[in-house]
């Protein structure tokens, strides 16, 4: 590989992991690019595969918003009942200094995966419909990446599981609608996130490319 | 594998005279500072990142001591009151016979935290000489530190239902501890900082182990 200056840039790609670098080659759809050094997958493109992010993301936005005011789960014993919503969850720790521990949860579980889904949205749906790319679509979308670690609802959910194991010897526990919810909404977010070629998206949002 | 060069040496992109976005994976000639495409900061080795490392470390190892002194979990029932610590708890629902509860939440919150202490120390100092661990290893261990980092929040989580759900007035409420603060911050913080090492220096040390000894350990170089 004697690659001097010659090549030109667009030709090359770098895994963002080990900074190797391969001469670009688009594999065809359903097949995957990785790098030959450390396995990092660099592009995957599938057919059709914008349509669907869209469509997973609006399910997404919808049982975001509905798995967060419907009750969640409810309890009870001793003639006593108490029901809870996500944001009841997210909002117990409620005294003093522990309210930033609120906020961050509340954030954790509900508002960055909210805002990851509609910024995805904001991106993806002029790129798909073939219109040229919005304005700020590059920053959302590089946002919305940096946001990718911090989005843990699936976390959340494994916790649910402990925490009713816990509580179920000292109370009756009944999962309201919210719970159905965000079982399936945490396989949609798991769902999106593979689905998604941030390499394909990059290249369609590249203005200085002229094709 | 779609990428020519299989066989050929792998270069870096520092080795160019190329500087790739991190974030967008577009190549720029080398010296650029900004991402054209997406306008992230460019850098082709980012040299004060180990430092933010160590910074980001100390604080997340520094908030991970009181989350295991202070109490994570108060229980009041009609006759008492209990303040559970995380190993605290955990050993008590050993007791209550769930033992395999008691391990999820001491490997979420033991386990998990110290072994990514010790995992992102290694890493950031093995990088500053020649490793007997291989490239390709330490790699595979960034990787793993990086996924499954966010998993110790399980902890934090549990915590938060319980105590929403169990307010039952006079009969039994869980109220969160002190602790789930300093727990929650420490997990946060190492996050950040498993997020500020740059890996791509895990990649040249290789590089400039060769060019050191060339000759002395040509089996090394041959594959990873």
């Amino acid at each position: 590989m004697s690659t001097a200056p010659p090549i030109p840039l667009d030709k090359l790609i770098v895994c963002t992991h080990c900074d190797a670098v391969y001469a670009l080659e688009r594999p065809s759809a359903g097949q995957k690019a990785t790098c030959a050094r450390c396995g990092t997958v660099l592009i995957t493109p599938r057919r059709k595969a914008g349509l669907q992010i869209i469509a997973v993301s609006i399910a997404i936005a919808i049982l975001i918003v509905a798995a967060t005011v419907f009750p969640f789960l409810s309890i009870s014993a001793g003639g006593t009942t108490n029901s809870v919503s996500i944001l009841d969850a997210a909002l117990a720790f409620s005294d003093g200094l522990l309210i930033a521990l609120a906020l961050a949860t509340a954030a954790l579980i509900i508002f960055v995966p909210l805002a990851r889904v509609l910024l995805t949205l904001y991106v993806l749906i002029p790129v798909v419909l073939d219109y040229p790319p919005v304005r700020g679509a590059t920053q959302a979308f590089r946002f919305a990446e940096a946001l990718r670690p911090w989005s843990m609802a699936e976390i959340f959910a494994l916790g649910c599981a402990v925490a009713l194991i816990k509580i179920s010897d000292l109370a009756d526990v009944t999962f309201g609608p919210a719970f159905w919810m965000f079982a399936v909404l945490v396989v949609l977010v798991v769902v999106q996130d593979n689905f998604l070629c941030r390499w394909s998206v990059w290249t369609s949002l590249d203005r200085t490319r002229k094709s | 594998m779609d990428v020519a060069g299989q066989n050929a040496q792998i270069l870096s992109a520092r080795e160019m005279g190329f500087v790739a976005c991190r974030r967008c994976t577009k190549v720029w000639p080398a010296g650029t500072t900004t991402c054209g495409r997406c306008g992230s900061a460019v850098i082709s080795r980012d040299t004060l990142s180990l430092q933010r490392v160590w910074a980001l470390w100390l604080v997340g190892f520094m908030c991970y001591i009181p989350a295991n002194m202070y109490p994570m979990l108060q229980t009041r029932t009609l006759l008492s009151v209990q303040e559970d610590t995380i190993v605290g708890g955990a050993i008590e629902l050993i007791h209550y016979g769930s033992p395999g509860i008691a391990f999820i939440i001491l490997f979420a919150s033991v386990v998990i935290p110290i072994g990514k202490f010790l995992a992102i120390g290694f890493l950031a100092i093995s990088v500053t000489r020649p490793s007997a661990v291989s490239n390709h290893h330490r790699q595979v261990l960034y990787e793993v530190v990086e996924y499954i980092g966010r998993w110790s929040m399980i902890d934090i989580f549990v915590v938060a239902i319980m105590s929403s759900l169990v307010q039952l007035n006079t009969l039994a409420a869980i109220n969160p501890g002190r602790a789930s603060l300093f727990f929650a911050l420490s997990v946060i913080f190492t996050m950040l900082s498993a997020q500020a090492f740059d890996s791509r220096m895990i990649w040249d040390v290789r590089t400039d182990q060769k060019r050191d000894d060339a000759e002395g350990r040509k089996g090394h170089a041959a594959n990873d």
